[in-house]
């Protein structure tokens, strides 16, 4: 919660700053972003390559655990399929990048302001900070009516790091494991989908 | 898209190489500053652009219908599989 809150502090930083007109001419040229981005993708990359839990994780559970991600995927992208005939002036793959996402704000809203323009990294940054939000907030009715992999289904890519104590503590301790399993596959397949997405 | 997958798939590569070296643990502190310093320069590219400056409270809506779609879609399949594979009966 710390991190979302020093991210929107640091990007409404950005926003007043150009608004007053105090634009840092260091973060002007479009290379320099494109340079950080694809270092930030090799970190990432390192931080997945390092993880030691994953393979000891499926082994534990076997195979349906791999159901768990692929609920979250496919729900995702039926839901925003849907919700795009809603939104006429914005294309289904358009929505698809902001969809896929999955609650993981930074990385998918700066991949895809890099190729689409601030506006929808903008709408992206939104839709996936309100999708971690949403799963702060209502995790306990989730659970309640949904069942106990609803949380870590919604949460998305964050089921790893910041959802990870309020599943803990509705789906119970049994489900850490789930949780952190699914949080390390979405989180590695944002970047994939959200470039799959792009290059449509 | 390629090079954004080369870049992931060799830290993946490297990662795993050097997962025993004590300093990978500075890799999330890493990712932070990276992430909140690119945050920072899309806060600029917004507060530049007056298509989205003025088109703020659409664009927020459009983002709060498509988190609330897919957490909605996300929540359903997740009932479906939980009742299904998981729910010890």
């Amino acid at each position: 919660m710390r991190d979302s809150l020093i991210y929107l502090l640091v990007f409404a930083l950005g926003i007043v700053l150009a608004l007053v007109g105090w634009v840092p001419e260091l973060f002007l040229p479009d290379d320099m972003a494109k340079g950080i981005l694809y270092l930030l993708l090799f970190f990432v990359g390192i931080q997945i390559g390092s993880s030691k839990h994953l393979f000891s994780v499926v082994k534990s559970l076997g195979f349906k655990i791999v159901l768990v991600p692929a609920a979250t995927t496919i729900g995702t992208f039926a839901a925003v399929i849907s919700v795009s005939y809603l939104l006429p002036h914005r294309s289904l793959t358009d929505c698809l990048c902001v969809g896929s996402g999955f609650a993981y704000y930074s990385l998918s809203s700066i991949l895809i302001s890099e190729y689409r323009g601030a506006e929808l990294g903008t709408v992206a940054l939104l839709a996936n900070i309100i999708r971690e939000f949403f799963v702060l907030v209502f995790a306990p009715w989730m659970v309640k009516y949904f069942g106990k992999l609803a949380p870590i289904c919604a949460g998305g890519a964050t089921t790893m790091d910041t959802t990870l104590p309020i599943i803990t503590k509705y789906s119970g301790t049994d489900y850490v494991v789930v949780a952190l399993f699914h949080g390390m596959i979405i989180d590695f397949s944002v970047p994939l989908w959200v470039s799959f997405f792009l290059s449509l | 898209m390629l090079p954004i997958i080369l870049a992931i798939v060799s830290g993946i590569a490297i990662g795993y190489l050097v997962r025993n070296v004590p300093a990978i643990r500075y890799t999330g502190k890493i990712i932070g500053i990276l992430i909140a310093l690119l945050l920072f320069s899309l806060g600029l590219s917004v507060g530049t652009n007056e298509q989205v400056i003025t088109n703020f409270r659409f664009i927020g809506l459009d983002a709060f219908m498509i988190a609330t779609a897919s957490t909605l879609g996300s929540v359903l399949c997740a009932a479906w599989v939980y009742r299904k594979f998981f729910r010890k009966k």
